[in-house]
C-alpha cells in the first residue's frame, strides 16, 4: 500500500547536509493503522510528508500502490493527493470558513456539484457527530471538535489513506480518547489505512496495529505492538514503553532480591487471563505474593508484568517455576531491577 | 477674517469632491497594481508557493525604491512622467499619478505582511488536498487574508488622504489645495479651519467603513 524504499530526505543549511529521515525502510499494509513514534525532531513529520509529496525525497522510493510517486507528473499528484486524507496538530482550518464549507473545500477544489458536496459534507458530518455545528466558524469550537472538522474534511474524498501528524497532540487525555476512537471507527467502516506520527506511547496503544520507532531520522525498530510492547529491544523503544507501562521496580523491593525469591512475570497473547499464580498456590507447597505490577490492553487482549515473590520450600518452588514457564515468560528479577 | 464661509462653500464642495475623487480613484488604480505585486511578493519569496529568487528580489527593490522616496519630492520627480501619461502636469488628473505611484507600492507591502499573516499550515492542508498553486491564491490566501487586507488598506486611504492634500502644491485641487491657498496664504482662517475639519471627519468616516468590513469578512 505505502513503501518507502531506502528513503533519504536531506536539508541543505548554512552549506551542511543535514538528513531528517535517512536510509528508511518501511511498509505500510492495506487497512492497518500504522503508528510512528519518535521524539521531537526525529524526523516523523518529514517521513509523512513524503508520503503525499509535500517533501520530496533525497533519494529512494516512495511507492504508493505500486506506484513510485516521485514519477508522476504535478496533475496526476494532485488527484492522486485527493486520495490521501491528512489531518494535523493545529487543526489547520480555513477561519473565515463555516464547519459545512471547510469540509466542503476539498471536494470544491476538486470540482463536485453543489448538490453533490452537500450530500457528501453532510454524511460526514454526521458520522464525525457534528451535523449541529455546520453553520459554526472553528473559533466557535474546542479543540476535540476542531479535530473532528479536520477528519471529516479528510474524508470528504473518500480517501483510501489517512495520515495524521500528532493529530492528538494538542488534546486533553479525555479529547484524545474520543479523537482516537474515532479514527478506529474511521478504519472499521471505511477501510481506511492510517499512518499515525505521534510522541505518545499512549496513542500507539490505543490504536495502532503496527509500530515503527524512529531516531535521528531512521527506523530503529519496528514491528507488531504486541512485540514492541513485550519485547522492546532499541533503548529507545524501551525508554517509549516505559511512559505507559510503568515496568520499573520501586527500590524497596530490589533491595531484597538477594535474599528473597522474586520474579517478574510477563503476560502476553491472552495468557494473562489464564488464572497460572492462584494455580500454582493450589497445586504446589508455597505461596505467591504479588508485589507490584501492571496489567493493560493491547490489541483488545490483556498484556502486562507482574512482580511476585515465592515464599517456601527450595525445591518447590523451582519446581513450580518449570510448570509456570510453560505458560508465561517468568524471570528473576536481579538488583539492577531487569 | 471677512472671507463669508456661506460663500466659499461652493468652493469648498467643489473641494471635497476633488480630494474623494484624487483618493477613490487612487486607491483603485493602486490596488490594481499593489494588490497582485502583493500577492507576487508572497509566492516568489523563499518557501513560497513558486518561489522565484530573482523575480523576488526584482519586485523587492522597485517596491523599496518607491518607497522609500517622500511623497512631496516623488510628486516633482515624476512630473515627466505624469505629463507623459495625461498630458499635463497640472491639476486634479495629474495629481493622481504622483499618488498612485506613491501608494500602489505602500499596498503591495500592506497586502504583502496580511499575506505572510495567513497560517501556513492552512496553505499545506491545501496542498495535501491536491489544491493547484492557484486554488490556493484565491481560495485559501486572499479569503483567510481579506479582512486584514482591509484593515490595511483603510491605511493606505487614510495615507493617500493626507498626500492628496499635498498634491494641491502641484495644482491638484482638493481639500489641501483649499487650505494651502486661503489658509496658508492668505491667512484665512476659517477656511483653514473647516477644511481640516472635513478631512478629519473623511478620516474617521474612511476608518469606521474600514472597521466594519474588515470586522464582516473575518466570516466569509
Ligand atoms: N524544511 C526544513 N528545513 C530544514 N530542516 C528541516 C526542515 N524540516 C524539518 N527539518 C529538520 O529535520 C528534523 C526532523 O524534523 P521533523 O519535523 O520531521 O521532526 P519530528 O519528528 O516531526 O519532530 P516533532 O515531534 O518536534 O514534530 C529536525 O531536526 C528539523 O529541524
Ligand atoms: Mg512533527
Amino acid at each position: 500500500m505505502i513503501r518507502f524504499d531506502q528513503v533519504t530526505k536531506s536539508f541543505d543549511h548554512e552549506g551542511t547536509s543535514f538528513k531528517a529521515v535517512n536510509q528508511v525502510d518501511l511498509e505500510v499494509q492495506k487497512g492497518e493503522i500504522f503508528g510512528v513514534i519518535g521524539f521531537s525532531g526525529a524526523g516523523k513529520s518529514t517521513l509523512v510528508r513524503l508520503v503525499n509529496q509535500l517533501e520530496r525525497p533525497s533519494s529512494g522510493k516512495v511507492l504508493i500502490d505500486g506506484q513510485d510517486m516521485s514519477q508522476v507528473s504535478s496533475g496526476k499528484l494532485r488527484s492522486i493527493r485527493r486520495g490521501i486524507g491528512m489531518i494535523f496538530q493545529h487543526f489547520n482550518l480555513l477561519e473565515t470558513k463555516t464547519v459545512f464549507h471547510n469540509v466542503a473545500f476539498p471536494l470544491t477544489l476538486a470540482g463536485a456539484p453543489k448538490r453533490k458536496v452537500k450530500e457528501r459534507v453532510n454524511e460526514i458530518l454526521e458520522f464525525v457527530g457534528l451535523s449541529d455545528r455546520a453553520n459554526h466558524y472553528p473559533d466557535q469550537l474546542s479543540g476535540g471538535q476542531k479535530q473532528r472538522v479536520g477528519i471529516a474534511r479528510a474524508l470528504a474524498t473518500s480517501p483510501s489513506i489517512l495520515l495524521c501528524d500528532e493529530a492528538t497532540s494538542a488534546l486533553d487525555p479525555e479529547t484524545t480518547k474520543s479523537i482516537l476512537n474515532l479514527l478506529k471507527k474511521v478504519r472499521d467502516e471505511y477501510n481506511i489505512t492510517i499512518l499515525i506520527i505521534t510522541h505518545e506511547m499512549n496513542v500507539i496503544k490505543e490504536i495502532c496495529d503496527r509500530v515503527a520507532v524512529m531516531e535521528d531520522g531512521k527506523v530503529v525498530e519496528a514491528g507488531s505492538i504486541f512485540n514492541l510492547f513485550s519485547q522492546p529491544k532499541h533503548p529507545t523503544t524501551q525508554k517509549f514503553v516505559q511512559t505507559v507501562m510503568n515496568d520499573e521496580i520501586p527500590k524497596s523491593i530490589l533491595d531484597q532480591v538477594e535474599t528473597r525469591y522474586i520474579y517478574r512475570v510477563t503476560f502476553t497473547d491472552g495468557s494473562a487471563s489464564q488464572p497460572v499464580l492462584s494455580n500454582v498456590a493450589k497445586q504446589f507447597d508455597l505461596e505467591v505474593n504479588v508485589l507490584y505490577g501492571q496489567i493493560t490492553e493491547l490489541q483488545d487482549s490483556p498484556f502486562g508484568n507482574l512482580i511476585v515473590e515465592f515464599q517456601g520450600d527450595d525445591d518447590e518452588i523451582q519446581r513450580a517455576l518449570e510448570y509456570i514457564k510453560q505458560q508465561v515468560i517468568i524471570q528473576e528479577v536481579k538488583s539492577d531491577g531487569r | 477674517m471677512d472671507v463669508n464661509i456661506i460663500e466659499m462653500w461652493p468652493r469648498i464642495a467643489e473641494a471635497t469632491n476633488e480630494t474623494l475623487l484624487m483618493v477613490f480613484i487612487s486607491l483603485a488604480l493602486a490596488c490594481l497594481i499593489g494588490i497582485p505585486l502583493g500577492i507576487a511578493l508572497v509566492v516568489t519569496r523563499e518557501g513560497g508557493l513558486i518561489e522565484n529568487g530573482p523575480v523576488f528580489n526584482v519586485l523587492n527593490v522597485i517596491v523599496n525604491i518607491f518607497r522609500s522616496v517622500p511623497f512631496i519630492i516623488l510628486l516633482v520627480a515624476i512630473l515627466p512622467v505624469t505629463r507623459f501619461i495625461v498630458g499635463t502636469s497640472i491639476g486634479t488628473a495629474a495629481a493622481v499619478v504622483p499618488l498612485v505611484f506613491f501608494s500602489a507600492p505602500f499596498v503591495a507591502r500592506l497586502v504583502e505582511s496580511s499575506l505572510l499573516e495567513v497560517n501556513t499550515g492552512v496553505v499545506e492542508a491545501a496542498q495535501a488536498m491536491g489544491a493547484t498553486n492557484w486554488q490556493i491564491i484565491y481560495r485559501v490566501l486572499i479569503p483567510e487574508a481579506l479582512s486584514s487586507i482591509t484593515l490595511n488598506l483603510t491605511i493606505a486611504t487614510i495615507g493617500l488622504v493626507g498626500a492628496s492634500a499635498m498634491a494641491g502644491f502641484v495644482g491638484g485641487g482638493g481639500l489641501g489645495d483649499l487650505a494651502i491657498a486661503y489658509g496658508y496664504q492668505r491667512f484665512e482662517t476659517d477656511i483653514m479651519i473647516v477644511t481640516v475639519v472635513l478631512l478629519v471627519v473623511l478620516v474617521q468616516f474612511v476608518q469606521m467603513i474600514g472597521n466594519f468590513l474588515s470586522k464582516k469578512l473575518r466570516r466569509l
